[in-house]
This record gives C-alpha cells, sequence and structure tokens, in this order.
C-alpha cells in the first residue's frame, strides 16, 4: 500500500519564449541550419531544440526542480494560481511533453483527462465517437467493446447513439465525454480542471467517480481550483508557484497556505504623488482599500465584514461629487452598485477642492466566495460620469467548509446571504400509515 | 515471460528527457495500430459524410485526370507511350500510383496541425497521425483499382504473371509516403510554411514522374539514369510493367530507388523522432 506510484525526481521545464509563438517560419529553420553548420565542426553537444542557446526573448521556466512522490491509493491535489505549472507538471506527467530535466517514474498504465471529450468528432455518431475516445485515452478495442453498453447507459444517450454529436445537447456532449473517460480502468488517473466545466449535477457526478477510484486502490493526480473538493477528496496536497512546490502535505494546510496568498493579492493600492495619481481634471484617486472590519485578522472569508475604502483628490472647486462602485464576481456578473444616497453630510452637496475619504462596509456572510473585483465610478451631478477605475481592487473571498455538509460544489447565486429561516413542525402524523417503510417520508405524504 | 510481465507491473518505469537523437519506437508504434485504424476510419467517415456519391469521389479525380490527359494528347497526335500499350490503362496505372502517394502526403503533411487538439491533450506515438493519413490514402487506391480492372477489361488486356509483383511496388510506394510524410508533417507543424510548400511540391514531382508518361517514351537514354534518381519513378514504373505486362522489368529505376527509399524513410524517421517531443510545445 506505501509504495509510490509515482516519484518525480527534480522535473523541470524550461520554455523558450521565442518559441511559444503560434507560428514558426521557415526563416528560422534556415537561420538554425546555418547555425548548426556554423557549430558543425565544433561538435555541437548533445541539445535539444529547446536547450539551444537562449535567444534574445530569453526563456522561462514552467517547472523548476520539482519533487514529490504519491503513494498507490493515494489522491494527490495540486493547487496554485494560473501559470504556476500545474498543467505543464500535469502534461509531463502524462507525457505530452518532455521534461528539460529531471525524471518520472510511473507505476501501471496512466489515463489523463487534460479536457473532455479530448479527439470527440463533431460530424461522427455517438457510437463512433466512444470507440474513437476510448482508443485515444490508450482504451483497448476489446475493453471499449465489452463496456459499451455501460459507458451508454452511464451517459444517458441511449436513443442518440447514432445522431452525430453535432447534434447533441452540451450536456448530452459532456455527459458521453466523461463517461468514456469514467470507464477507463488506469492505475493513475491524472484529470486537470474537469470540474471547472459542466453544470452542477456532473461535477457532483466527476468528484463521486474519482473518489470510487481512490477507494478501489488507485492513484490520483488532480488539478482544481474548487480548494473545498481539493480539501475533501485529496489526501494529501502540493501547492505550485512560479513553478515550484512551495508547501505540500495535508490538504487543508496547503489550501490555507494558497488561500493566504490570494489576500495578499492587492487589498491595497495608494498613490501619494498627486502629480502621477490615476485620474484626470477633475478626481484623481489617492488610495483604495479593503479590510476587514474586525482588526482581528487578514483572512477574508465568507463571514467576514469588510470595508471598502477611497481616498481622492477633489480637483474641481464646488463639484457634487458622487463616488458609485460596482462589485462584479469572477464570472464578470454585478453583484450590486452602490453610492451615498442616504449619507447625511455630502450627499449633493458641492465638493470643495481638496482630499476626501470615502468608505462603505459589506456586511458579513453576504458575499459568496469567489474572486471578486471591484471598479469605482466617479459621478458628477449624480449623472455624468467624470472618472472611472476599471479592477480596481482584487480581493478573494474564501469559502468556509465547515457549514457544507458534504456539498462541495459551488454556491449558486451572486450573493450568498445568511438569511433567518425558521421550520417548525406543523402538526404530528397521528396514527402510523401503511407504507413498506416507516421512514420513507415520500411514502408516508403520498399515503397522507 | 508472465515473470517478466508481473516484474514491470512491480516496478516503477522511468521517463526522462531523450537523447536528441533517437530512433522511432517501432513495437510502442504497433501497439498504437488499433489507433492508427480508428483514427484513419475516423477520417474516411468524417470526409465522406453528408456526401451525396460516397466513396465514388476517389473515382472523380483520377477519372478527370485521365479525361484531359486523353483530350489532350488526343489533340496533340501522340501519346507518351510505348508502342503496345493502351494511353489510358499506362496513364491510371501512373495515376493510382501518384494519388496513393500525393494524397497521403498531403494529408499526413496537414494531419499534425490538424490534431493539434490530440496533440497537446494526450499521449501517444505522433506518428500514429501521418501514418494514419497514409492509411486513408490506401482505402482510395483499394477503390481505384477497381477503376483500373474495368479499364484493363475494356481494352481486353490480361496481365501476366507479372501481376504478382504488383504489391510489392505499392508497398514501396507506401514506404516511400511514409518516409516523405514523416518529414513534411513534422516540418509543417513546426514551419507552416510548408503548408504552402507542399501542393507546390507536389506538383513538381507529378511532372518529374513517369505518371502520365512512360520514361522509355518520352525521356532521351542519356536522361534516364538522372531522371532514375526520383524513387517514385521505381515504384510507378514497376507497377506498370506488373500491371501491362510489357517489356521488360523496368530495372534501372527499382534499383536506385530501393535504396534511396530507405534513406528517405530512415531520415525521415529520425527527424520525426527528434522534433516530436516539441510538439505539444511549438505546435
Amino acid at each position: 500500500m506505501s509504495r509510490p506510484a509515482v516519484r518525480v525526481e527534480g522535473l523541470s521545464k524550461r520554455y523558450q519564449i521565442g518559441s511559444r509563438e503560434p507560428y514558426h517560419r521557415f526563416s528560422e529553420l534556415l537561420s538554425n541550419l546555418a547555425r548548426g553548420a556554423i557549430a558543425l565542426p565544433r561538435r555541437r553537444r548533445s541539445a535539444t531544440p529547446d536547450e539551444q542557446a537562449p535567444g534574445p526573448e530569453g526563456e522561462f521556466w514552467a517547472l523548476q526542480d520539482v519533487s514529490f512522490e504519491v503513494n498507490e491509493g493515494e489522491v494527490l491535489g495540486i493547487v496554485g494560481r494560473n501559470g504556476a505549472g500545474k498543467s505543464t507538471l500535469l502534461k509531463i506527467l502524462s507525457r505530452i511533453t518532455e521534461p528539460t530535466a529531471g525524471r518520472f517514474g510511473i507505476r501501471g498504465r496512466v489515463a489523463s483527462l487534460l479536457e473532455v471529450g479530448t479527439g470527440f468528432h463533431p460530424e461522427l455518431t455517438g457510437r463512433d465517437n466512444i470507440y474513437l475516445n476510448g482508443a485515444v485515452l490508450g482504451m483497448p478495442r476489446t475493453e471499449i467493446a465489452r463496456k459499451f453498453d455501460e459507458i451508454v447507459a452511464f451517459a444517458e444517450v441511449e436513443a442518440f447513439l447514432e445522431t452525430p454529436v453535432k447534434h447533441y445537447s452540451s450536456g448530452m456532449y459532456m455527459r458521453l465525454a466523461f463517461s468514456v473517460a469514467a470507464h477507463l480502468d488506469p492505475e493513475i488517473l491524472v484529470i486537470d480542471e474537469v470540474l471547472a466545466v459542466g453544470d452542477m449535477q456532473f461535477q457532483k457526478k466527476c468528484l463521486g467517480k474519482m473518489s470510487k477510484v481512490a477507494q478501489a486502490g488507485r492513484t490520483v493526480l488532480f488539478v482544481s481550483h474548487n480548494l473545498l473538493a481539493v480539501e475533501s477528496l485529496c489526501t494529501t496536497a502540493l501547492l505550485l508557484d512560479g513553478g515550484q512546490i512551495v508547501a505540500a502535505g495535508a490538504p487543508s494546510a496547503v489550501t490555507a497556505r494558497y488561500q493566504g496568498r490570494h489576500d495578499a493579492e492587492c487589498p491595497i493600492r495608494q498613490w501619494d504623488d498627486l502629480a502621477s495619481a490615476p485620474g484626470g481634471s477633475h478626481v484623481r484617486l489617492r488610495r483604495a482599500a479593503i479590510y476587514p472590519a474586525g482588526a482581528d485578522d487578514s483572512a477574508i472569508n465568507v463571514h467576514t465584514e469588510l470595508v471598502i475604502e477611497f481616498e481622492y483628490w477633489n480637483m474641481v472647486e464646488g463639484l457634487v461629487l458622487s463616488p458609485t462602485a460596482n462589485l462584479y464576481d469572477q464570472e464578470g456578473r454585478v453583484v450590486f452598485q452602490t453610492s451615498p444616497v442616504n449619507e447625511p453630510c455630502w450627499t449633493d452637496k458641492p465638493f470643495p477642492r481638496g482630499l476626501f475619504r470615502s468608505q462603505f462596509v459589506i456586511p458579513a456572510d453576504f458575499l459568496n466566495d469567489g474572486y471578486h473585483e471591484l471598479q469605482l465610478y466617479m459621478v458628477k451631478d449624480a449623472s455624468v460620469l467624470v472618472e472611472r477605475f476599471d479592477s480596481l481592487l482584487r480581493f478573494y473571498v474564501a469559502d468556509d467548509a465547515a457549514f457544507r455538509r458534504g456539498w462541495y460544489g459551488k454556491w449558486l447565486g451572486a450573493v450568498r446571504p445568511n438569511l433567518e429561516w425558521q421550520t417548525v413542525q406543523v402538526a404530528p402524523l397521528e396514527r402510523p400509515i401503511r407504507c413498506g417503510d416507516p421512514t420513507d417520508s415520500v411514502a408516508c405524504h403520498r399515503g397522507a | 515471460m508472465p515473470s517478466r510481465s508481473s516484474s514491470v507491473d512491480n516496478e516503477l518505469i522511468w521517463y526522462a528527457p531523450k537523447p536528441a537523437w533517437s530512433f522511432v519506437d517501432l513495437a510502442e508504434l504497433w501497439r498504437y495500430r488499433h489507433l492508427i485504424a480508428i483514427l484513419a476510419l475516423r477520417d474516411i467517415k468524417v470526409r465522406y459524410r453528408q456526401t451525396m456519391i460516397g466513396v465514388a469521389w476517389a473515382l472523380v479525380q483520377p477519372l478527370t485526370q485521365l479525361c484531359i490527359f486523353a483530350l489532350l494528347f488526343g489533340l496533340l497526335g501522340r501519346t507518351p507511350v510505348e508502342p503496345g500499350t493502351p494511353f489510358l490503362v499506362s496513364a491510371m496505372c501512373g495515376l493510382l500510383l501518384w494519388q496513393l502517394f500525393a494524397q497521403s502526403v498531403t494529408g499526413a503533411s496537414a494531419s499534425l496541425l490538424a490534431n493539434t487538439n490530440l496533440v497537446t491533450k494526450v499521449y501517444f506515438p505522433r506518428l500514429a497521425l501521418p501514418i494514419s493519413a497514409v492509411a486513408v490514402a490506401l482505402v482510395d487506391f483499394c477503390v481505384g483499382v477497381g477503376l483500373l480492372a474495368a479499364l484493363l477489361l475494356w481494352y481486353g488486356v490480361v496481365p501476366g504473371a507479372a501481376i504478382l509483383f504488383a504489391p510489392l511496388f505499392v508497398l514501396l510506394a507506401v514506404i516511400l509516403a511514409v518516409g516523405i510524410s514523416a518529414w513534411l508533417s513534422a516540418l509543417s507543424a513546426l514551419y507552416r510554411d510548408f503548408q504552402y510548400l507542399v501542393p507546390f511540391l507536389l506538383q513538381i514531382a507529378f511532372f518529374a514522374s513517369p505518371v502520365i508518361y512512360q520514361t522509355d517514351a518520352l525521356i532521351p537514354a542519356a536522361w534516364r539514369p538522372v531522371f532514375a534518381l526520383n524513387p517514385l519513378a521505381g515504384a510507378i514504373e514497376g507497377f506498370r510493367w506488373a500491371v501491362t505486362g510489357q517489356g521488360s522489368p523496368p530495372w534501372l529505376p527499382i534499383v536506385t530507388s530501393i535504396p534511396l527509399m530507405a534513406v528517405v524513410l530512415g531520415s525521415g524517421l529520425l527527424y520525426f523522432r527528434r522534433v516530436e517531443r516539441t510538439f505539444a510545445d511549438r505546435i
């Protein structure tokens, strides 16, 4: 049980920034040939195209000296910001790309799911695509044939088996694609952010399948931004940042560390010099900040009461100014717009020239978890936009696992208010009613 | 054997950066033959989906070309074939092998780009893509053989024992196609210029190969050794000889084409292997 299924030793991956551009020109080949011809007499050392002298554009290390070990039956969660090297790591472990240095050992068959429905062809029927996708994911033909009915049943697409998948609804397409993947039987399963797509039901299905795979003693490597899923499903976790492992160990500790980084992202921005401060001839911004109302800790989660504060210079005497804040969630939806409509001193009053500070409080148990972005409008005479500051503050509201009770998906809605619910028993049932199982409430209701 | 396989199960298999020059892992390619077949099947199915005449399209192109050249040489009053061979039969032999080659190369050189989503998302020997393109061309070739058989019947040409060698020359053309495809698919993936260069190169190759003419009927004897350096010439002339049974086997192009073919195939596979590992990063 404690044997390693995956062992990674000093894995590094370097990209040449210049060679990551989407198009490669013939002139590049010609210059390479010329360079090769010049270098040939000097008996060039063995070098891959990537290892040749770094171009003037420089180079970029997507991974740097990463080492870790995953035992059989473990579920490893890999977290980190975009560009931290998570996908590169998975790509190397699935052998899609080679590392620049280091090595890794694998025990058993690897199946990697870096996207749902890899290789699906829209013109082909559901049946053809099951065979195609299975083959692409490395399932032997006999195995696909054996599991065919199971795959179809799991995806619930029996009636559309002979229909080209371009006519499928996106839900059917996703179910079919996931169903093929779910019936792979690898010793090691590598999954990248599959959970980010699909609806709630689909995510539930994915998570359920993953924990089943792990319970069957297989090894799972799992990249996700869904920290709650990582905390609840993984036995161990890694935090990558800038291509390096910055934390490893118990999932809850690693995700806490990850969220700590988020908080530091940009809760405060300040410009002390009026001349270079953002803004125009009417208004310039001096400071924007977000901080917890209680001075106790700096971690922002869904239970934190937040203060949002702006300082700005008014440069035009007598301007009737109202700052307006728009809060967006990570899907880009407006959560709310707020403006000082009932502020006693300054609402609808002319502002003298000078430095002002405005603030408002977002109550605790109000925002949903995830990234939020604040945009600030400076409005003159209640209707004329004089200045706008996009993406002024960006902050992350962490979730709280304690309130979850087994549901790890995204809580729906732009906000997540903690509303007062009340439940009372209206009347007891007088006498037991004939039903198969007395605890089956549905059956009892039908009886009543 | 069983003890060996179980020990493999129990050991970590290590992967590290491969040396810059190594040969294609043919055993692994063989393990993925099922994928090659499925990819070829996919391309055939997709190509003829929602068409009315389906696979018959494979016949349209050689038939049109045949008609054009028959008309052209008819107007000219002279056909570039040895006496005794009907022009249409001779040209059809050439066109069939040419199509096999040209379609393989066209399909293969586009194959990596057309399957970027696969290349960047799953592992498999990348050579499966150009090879499946060659397999697709082979299917069209088989359809075309029916047309050739019809022409033979029409002209009453009865192939002799030489016909037994025909598959050998088809094999030569396929090997050459795989070698060139390995080169061009890798180059087109890295340098998009080859997308535009390939059709152009094929057009030159069409006239430089004895497709619509017979070497002996058109090329002066002094130039024939130079002409034989085109490895496709051996396959085409050989196939034509095997089908029509006319004259003696074209030894010169056959003998020169075999080592050339080996060089093209070997170097193609080497080059493909060398750049294969960077496809996912660079495509």
